[in-house]
């Protein structure tokens, strides 16, 4: 406990903690409509292509990455969406492709051109997420922030517009919704907040915190609105005790706080299947 | 001028042809019923209708000020899955969504005419409810209602009664003949043809060749009376 009170005294854990859960709520209240139309692989597929995007960017020792990663992702996403309307089996062929060979390419381009000393460390950090989320630089954590801030009020604005779509496409777009618009904004929110997300917990661990919250939410409402808000207070939550525990344990934040995702979720899965059982 | 005209339309997929030559026209109030065989392309019509897929060729022509914006629909089958977490208010509202334009939010306007269409519907009381809960004829009621929201003047249905009991069928149908006295046009896919035929105003037949007319000039044509007479010796 002192040990928390010292780390929280430097204002920049305090920050990197708001960045923390800030990214937590973005990426849950996106999971939402992801897991329920049936997209929850493309944040892993995008966070494979974001890390081959890294590869570049890093290689071309670009002084902002995020001009090769932020574009090359939100192409991705756009052509993922794309393809996964048309067929079910041609969009997840193309899922697996893209995010498989992006991580080839990546992950050779490094060992090939990067002029790193320590390319191991270098490639596990970006695949995992950084050891502790005190290596994070002032410039990363006002960017984030940013980010978040603008993917929060996007989404509010287009709530129930999101929902519309999500729930029945072809009604909404008979009835003048423009549905292509609108998973166009949906695809370059989801590459925004992959990218943002990937120096929290690594390109490998993106989908976890997408899929997680929405799920566990699902297990315990049974409306769009309380699964929404639900699955956004467990995602801050699941990340502020992870971060905590990280910073007093020593152990990388990524991987913790999916930890505290994955137990979370069993826990309301039993509460689901308890009062499920009440009601029928 | 009628409310939708069709001229020589076919519709299809890039696969192909599905259905051609269909010539109707809709008018204020009246109660069109859409029939023919599985397969024959009356759901693809109905997207076209709805101009959610081109036609191939032909056109579509609408009057009466009629906008996009005044269509309501109801799917055949819905693609919503089983687990979707919404409840029967959030259903019915988001049929208002097509009316919001560029306003991110539902105003009151639009929760009066979600309230009355659920009471329209019967289905006020079951508002929080959650909407993968509900028994089947439910559903298709609060789906009723969302197509009311989207839309005053025109109700396109497609197989409204699949997968229901008789007596809720002959519910809905008391819905939608209520409805269609209170001034809204009905276009409408059955495949219960009897019932079709009672309540109708007129009837398309869709096949290879399409067939339109009054409901007293399809009993008393060939194609008419196949289908009448199968359909008897099935039920
Ligand atoms: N997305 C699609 N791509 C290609 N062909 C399709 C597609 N959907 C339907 N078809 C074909 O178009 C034809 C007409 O289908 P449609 O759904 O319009 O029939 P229907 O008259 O509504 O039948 P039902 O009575 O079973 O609802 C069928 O032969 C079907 O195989
Ligand atoms: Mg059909």
């Amino acid at each position: 406990m002192d040990q928390l009170i010292t780390y929280l005294q430097y204002p920049f854990v305090v920050y990197a903690m708001i960045v923390g859960c800030l990214i937590a709520l973005c990426s849950s209240l996106l999971g939402v409509t992801l897991v329920l139309k049936r997209f929850s692989f493309i944040g892993d597929g995008l966070s494979h292509v974001a890390f081959g995007a890294l590869a570049i960017a890093s290689v071309l020792k670009m002084n902002n990455q995020m001009i090769v990663i932020l574009p090359l992702t939100m192409i991705s996403a756009i052509l993922l969406l794309r393809a996964g309307q048309k067929t079910q089996i041609r969009g997840d062929a193309a899922l697996a492709m893209i995010s498989v060979g992006a991580l080839a390419f990546g992950y050779l381009i490094l060992n090939l051109f990067s002029s790193s000393p320590n390319l191991t460390g270098d490639v596990c950090s970006t695949l995992f997420g950084s050891t502790s989320i005190l290596t994070l630089t002032r410039q990363e954590v006002i960017m984030c922030a940013c980010m978040s801030l603008a993917v929060i009020i996007l989404f509010v604005l287009l709530y129930n517009r999101i929902f519309a779509v999500t729930f029945d496409e072809d009604f909404a777009k008979a009835t003048g919704v423009r549905a292509d618009i609108h998973n166009l904004i949906i695809a370059i929110v989801i590459a925004v907040i992959i990218v943002v997300a990937m120096s929290l917990v690594g390109a490998l661990l993106i989908s976890a915190l997408v899929v997680f919250p929405a799920l566990s939410a699902m297990r315990l409402y049974r409306t769009f609105r309380a699964v929404t808000i639900c699955s956004a207070v467990i995602s801050v939550v699941c990340a502020f005790i992870g971060i905590v525990i990280s910073i007093l344990a020593g152990t990388p934040v990524g991987s913790t706080i999916v930890a505290i995702d994955v137990i979370v979720f069993f826990i309301c899965w039993i509460c689901g299947q308890l009062t499920g059982s009440y009601n029928r | 001028m009628a409310l939708i005209t069709v001229k020589d339309l076919a519709v299809g997929y890039e696969t192909g042809i599905v259905a051609s030559d269909i010539n109707f026209e809709v008018n204020t109030g009246d109660y069109l019923c859409i029939v023919g065989e599985n397969g024959s392309g009356k759901s693809t019509l109905m997207k076209t209708l709805l101009r959610l897929q081109d036609p191939i060729r032909g056109e579509i022509v609408t009057g009466d000020g009629l906008t996009r914006g005044e269509i309501g629909y109801l799917p055949q089958q819905t693609q919503i899955q089983k687990d979707f977490p919404a409840s029967v208010r959030e259903v019915v509202l988001s049929g208002c969504q097509g009316r919001l334009g560029w306003r991110p939010f539902y105003g009151a306007f639009e929760k009066q005419a979600a309230q009355k269409n659920m009471e329209r519907m019967g289905i006020a009381s079951l508002a929080s409810r959650s909407y993968r809960e509900l028994s089947g004829g439910q559903q298709q009621r609060v789906l009723l209602a969302r197509a009311l929201c989207a839309a005053e003047k025109v109700l396109l249905l497609d197989e409204p009664v699949s997968g229901l009991d008789p007596v809720v069928t002959a519910e809905m149908y008391g819905l939608i003949e209520k409805l269609n006295r209170e001034g809204i046009t009905i276009i409408m896919i059955s495949h219960d043809i009897s019932a079709a035929i009672h309540s109708a105003s007129h009837i398309l037949h869709v096949a290879k060749t399409a067939w339109f007319g009054t409901k007293e000039d399809y009993r008393s044509t060939h194609i008419g009376q196949r289908f009448l007479g199968q359909e008897g010796g099935r039920t």
